[in-house]
């Protein structure tokens, strides 16, 4: 069932110019939906909108099937988790937890037993009756959590909780907040411009730029099927090696001398644009090798080495797994096939074709 | 800060002249509450034999008490009408979005450079249209509405994230209760300031009491003490500067009080 639904949504400042433009969208029940997209992309406005801060210009929002365009935001039962966690300063955890609570007017009994529920499952408990201030940044981010949790709305909107924390605790907090709407089976929207975040917790993700929607769908097809170009280079890290290309007599030329025979692919364009993932370019031994590649810089990562291949005018970044020891200025033999390969089109930027493999059979895990 | 012994030494004895300069009228004010006329008329600096005959005549032999209580009632009148009005115009500017605000505002602003000299006659004349000469009424309501009160507050309340706003609004929390239970205890070194500074001006008001009353029932201590001095042919010094002493109390209290609530809330900081 339909959870969230838009219809044409529109956001205008001052008549001018579109922020949003026309977003149709459907978010269902109990699903992890993640807003990602650059700053000014307009991901912050929707939800804004979508949870009653921001007036909607044009377009339908519903919830449940009933239009709420012009309910307040507190008539939307919801909750929410600003990035700057807007907790109350003067105010204890506790009191900070239960402050919607009084407003929404849930008896003393419940309150207690809602706030000592929710205290246990956030690991808040020894913390009740200190302020916010004598919090780290974790813990605050925790109350925030814990007051959304509290008021028991079925949809909650995060934007960009993480984005105040360290890398090491934003890794933990992804999976907490993952679990936590797992086992309580919310509707949560969550907006990013971290795409290691949309990637690993959404079960959809929406691409926003420019106010418009470039892709929607689940993580790997994000990943594999690119809707566009912004789309391919905004997901994935180490970003898609993307180039620009000839097709001639079967042969796709990359440059006038790094060529890749085309036997299965029929491409319907003479100029496009080839994009490679990093893990996509692999290494190969004297017989497999297709082409050898000119090595720029190494970086290693302990587990994994990234290496930076110049072709032609661009340079081309592989992933391998493992520790190789190499040098700028290394000839490296590599293996360049066309089922790797995406095609755009150079001039609208959509999709021709995905690469037909995206994994190495051995990655590929289906359960 | 470090610095050689005799820098230090200047530095301080410079203070201290100072600090004794500005003090000196209330310090001889003090010493003179303490002597008796004849010791005053002689010249003396420091009273031989304190008493506190002065103090005890003041009391008695003036209304001063009765002017006392006035200028409490009307400086307490004055400041929470001043907080009250000020507040809820500054949280109208900084959390209420509407037509033409930040016009309204200017405009709200550009009050203050009207001096209140220029507006005393038209103030005189409305609350004598109104019948409010000789009440508290008239001494108190013409001052509630305060520009710098609004200018002030409106900066501190803009400290407050718009996050803690919008989370209000999204728990059903109304603008009633997020002003009394966010914001006010949020800007409570502001409104302390604001307080304090309304009272002091209130309590020390001279010009407007005079005009707003003809006779002694609402009259507030400024104008009685004015009137210890007219009362006699010789001036009983001792005893105007004992009511003086008397007036300037409350004052210095106020201060010392506001002053520490003050440095806490400067301390307190805010939180991202």
């Amino acid at each position: 069932m339909s959870h969230i639904e838009m219809e044409n949504l529109k956001k205008t400042y001052d008549h001018q110019q579109n922020v949003l433009d026309g977003i149709n969208l459907e978010i269902s029940e109990g699903e992890f939906f993640v807003l990602v997209g650059p700053s000014g992309s307009g991901k912050s406005t929707l939800l804004r909108m979508i949870a009653g801060l921001e007036e909607i210009s044009g377009g339908l929002l519903k919830m449940n099937g009933n239009v709420v365009n012009h309910l307040r935001p507190k008539e939307r039962n919801l909750s929410m988790v600003f990035q700057n966690y807007a907790l109350y300063p003067h105010l204890t955890v506790e009191q900070n937890i239960l402050f919607g609570l009084h407003a929404r007017k849930v008896s003393k009994s419940e309150q207690k037993k809602r706030l000592m529920e929710t205290a246990e499952m956030m690991g808040l408990g020894d913390l009740l009756k200190r302020k916010p201030k004598q919090l780290s940044g974790g813990q605050r981010q925790r109350v925030a959590l814990a007051r959304a949790v509290v008021s028991q709305a079925p949809i909650c909107l995060m934007d960009e909780p993480l984005s105040n924390l360290d890398a090491k605790l934003r890794a933990h907090m992804r999976m907490e907040i993952k679990r936590l709407q797992q086992q309580l089976g919310l509707t949560l929207v969550y907006v990013t411009h971290d795409q290691v975040e949309a990637m690993t917790m959404g079960d959809r993700i929406m691409v926003l730029h420019d106010g418009e929607i470039q892709q929607v769908g689940d993580p790997i097809t994000l990943y594999n099927e690119p809707a566009n170009l912004f789309v391919a280079s905004f997901i994935g890290s180490p970003k898609i090696n993307l180039t620009r290309a000839k097709v001639q007599d079967n042969q796709l030329y990359i440059t006038d001398e790094l060529k890749i025979p085309l036997r299965d692919t029929f491409l319907p364009k003479k100029e496009l644009i080839v994009g490679i993932r990093a893990e996509h370019i692999q290494h190969a031994t004297d017989e497999t090798a297709t082409h050898e590649l000119e090595v720029i810089t190494v970086e290693h990562l302990g587990n994994e080495t990234s290496i930076t291949f110049s072709v032609g005018n661009d340079y081309w970044t592989a992933k391998w797994i493992g520790q190789w020891q190499l040098k700028a200025g290394d000839k490296v033999k590599v293996s360049l096939t066309e089922e790797y390969l995406s095609f755009f089109d150079p001039v609208t930027e959509e999709l021709i074709q995905p690469a037909r493999v995206h994994a190495k059979e051995d990655e590929v895990v289906a359960i | 800060m470090r610095m050689p012994i005799y820098q230090k030494l200047t530095f301080y004895a410079l203070l201290v002249v100072s600090a004794f300069l500005v003090f000196a009228p209330a310090i001889i004010a003090l010493s003179m509450s303490f002597m008796s006329n004849q010791e005053i008329m002689m010249g003396n600096w420091l009273p031989s034999s304190l008493t506190l005959d002065n103090y005890v005549h003041v009391l008695e032999n003036s209304r001063l008490l009765h002017f006392f209580i006035n200028s409490l009632i009307v400086s307490l009148v004055i400041m929470l009408g001043q907080l009250t009005l000020s507040s809820l115009s500054a949280y109208a500017f900084v959390f209420i979005n509407f037509k033409g605000r930040d016009l309204l505002f200017f405009i709200f602003i550009a009050t203050m450079m009207v001096p209140f000299e220029a507006s005393i006659i038209p103030n005189f004349q409305t609350i004598r249209d109104l019948g409010w000469m000789n009440t508290y009424s008239g001494l108190t309501i013409p001052f509630f509405a305060m520009a710098f009160g609004t200018f002030l507050l409106r900066q501190s309340f803009k400290q407050i994230p718009k996050e803690l706003k919008e989370a209000s609004e999204i728990a059903g929390i109304g603008d009633w209760k997020f002003f009394l239970t966010v914001v006010l205890p949020m800007a409570k070194s502001s409104i302390v300031t604001l307080g304090v500074y309304g009272f002091l001006t209130s309590w020390n008001m001279y010009l407007w009491p005079l005009l707003a009353t003809t006779d002694d029932t609402t009259r507030t201590v400024q104008i009685g003490l004015r009137q210890l001095q007219s009362q006699e042919q010789l001036n009983d010094w001792g005893m105007i500067m004992a009511g003086a002493i008397i007036v300037v109390l409350p004052t210095l209290i106020l201060l010392f009080l506001g002053q520490k609530k003050l440095q806490q809330g400067l301390a307190e900081g805010a939180l991202k």
